[in-house]
């Protein structure tokens, strides 16, 4: 059933298309994380635009990514741009979510120590509440990556590589081996990203108690 | 820019486009009726057993492993996958592959939601019907249900606007929907087909969330208050 001579002549491919797909990830997450961050930001200073902020992203969150990168490719044609926006629009209700609540996390305790210690507001928000939110915020990265590491092998679609130009080409010779291949390391890079952004956490906050966190 | 909209508007305007074996109405009704269909299919496989294991507290770990991984499998692979073992099974391109994919999409998000909010039932509620003499069916039933339904209709919400957003790609495996004016159009370069099956695929993904939002308070239990059920949607809704 499974093509084993196929995989094996295939390897040099499956990495360049590893690499395809990891590289449209990357720029996704990066880009998406620096607009959440953003708006985040501007959604804590200015508490009245969290509604209208979540509300845009969840639009653009129930906007199924087929249709997005549908409605661009007249416009910014099958290009990585159009790829890339459809990417980017998924991981913000995740991130900006993610942060705030992270934000709002911070124990009021915390807050007064450092209020009583002579720290601005600016100083609370930047050395206590944000490293504080950095498990919460973490989590929401796990699954804006996951998700989106899923989402960019409908890229193949339009052109822009990564592995699931295995699953459609599989698809149009109905070859189940090249299908397989795109899937199964789809998830596998999945599952790593996951781990991955698991360790960083670790690093990132050992105060955590993760006999209580999941 | 201008061109595709105003070409847009002329395809809509013309009576033929919306009526025929392939016209808008047509391919609407065959999208969700196929999404309905995988929805309810989900519904049943996956809700019993969730609610058994969660009444029995048992399999936490498959729960929580089922969602995580039901989140990295892509689902244009899984449609991909459903075609060669439908064709070994004898039922054919089209349907067949698209529907078996949309219910093994839809069954995660439902399982896990179920497991969870039953679960979540106060045990000292549970302890209330069993000492009024409920059996273990009758507290399922009749506490453990109607007291989870908001975080299992949310779940149904989440897995209905992905079997719906995800449906489209049924036409790469020769099925119908909404999908097919994105693929043909991709196909033949036609930018109006594309842009057709996009808006209507979007409006359609919209509707269906807006749709559920709406009809949530008519599942809320009566004693349940309006906090406790947007604490628990937040708390499950997207991940």
């Amino acid at each position: 059933m499974i093509d084993w001579a196929w995989i094996g002549s295939h390897l040099g491919e499956i990495a360049a298309r590893t690499g395809e797909h990891v590289l449209l990830t990357v720029i996704a997450l990066v880009v998406g994380f620096a607009l959440s961050m953003l708006l985040a930001w501007l959604a804590w200073a200015r508490p009245r635009s969290y509604g209208p902020i979540t509300w845009t992203a969840g639009i653009l969150y129930t906007i199924p990514s087929i249709a997005l990168f549908a409605l661009l490719v007249p416009f910014t044609g099958l290009s990585l741009l159009t790829a890339e926006i459809g990417l980017v629009s998924y991981t913000l209700l995740i991130l900006i979510r993610n942060i705030v609540t992270g934000l709002q996390g911070t124990p009021p305790s915390v807050v007064e120590a450092g209020l009583g210690m002579g720290f601005s507001d600016r100083e609370v928000l930047w050395r206590l509440r944000l490293p504080l939110a950095v498990p919460v915020v973490i989590s929401g990265l796990r699954v804006a990556a996951v998700t989106t590491i899923g989402l960019v092998t409908v890229t193949a679609l339009i052109g822009r590589g990564g592995l699931g130009v295995f699953i459609l080409r599989g698809l149009q010779r109905a070859f189940t081996t090249e299908i397989l291949v795109g899937t199964v390391v789809t998830v596998a890079l999945a599952l790593l990203v996951d781990s991955a952004f698991v360790l960083a956490e670790r690093r990132l906050a050992p105060w955590v108690d993760r006999a209580t966190v999941r | 820019m201008s061109g595709v909209f105003s070409d847009l508007i002329a395809y809509l305007a013309d009576p033929n486009s919306w009526t025929g074996q392939d016209g808008i109405i047509a391919r609407l009704s065959e999208h969700i009726g196929l999404s309905v269909l995988a929805v309810v299919l989900a519904v049943i496989l996956a809700l019993p057993p969730a609610m058994v294991l969660a009444h029995r507290r048992k399999g936490s770990v498959l729960a929580v492993g089922l969602v995580n991984v039901g989140r990295a499998v892509p689902t244009f692979g899984v449609i991909a996958l459903a075609l060669p073992l439908c064709l070994a099974l004898g039922l054919g391109l089209g349907f067949w592959p698209t529907l078996i994919a949309m219910v093994v999409l839809a069954m995660p998000p439902i399982f896990t939601n179920t497991y969870t909010a039953v679960r979540q039932v106060d045990p000292a509620v549970v302890e209330a019907a069993e000492g009024m003499g409920f059996t273990g069916r009758q507290v399922m039933t009749g506490t453990e249900l109607p007291l989870g339904m908001p975080v299992i209709w949310t779940a149904i919400r989440i897995a209905s606007v992905q079997v719906v957003a995800t449906a489209t790609l049924g036409a790469i495996v020769g099925w119908g929907g909404l999908g097919r004016y994105v693929v043909d159009g991709f196909a033949q370069g036609n930018d109006v087909l594309v842009l057709l099956g996009g808006l209507l695929v979007a409006l359609l993904a919209v509707a269906t969330d807006l749709g559920f939002s709406a009809t949530e308070r008519l599942v809320l239990p009566p004693g349940a208050t309006h906090r406790d059920r947007g604490e628990l949607a937040t708390a499950i809704g997207h991940g």
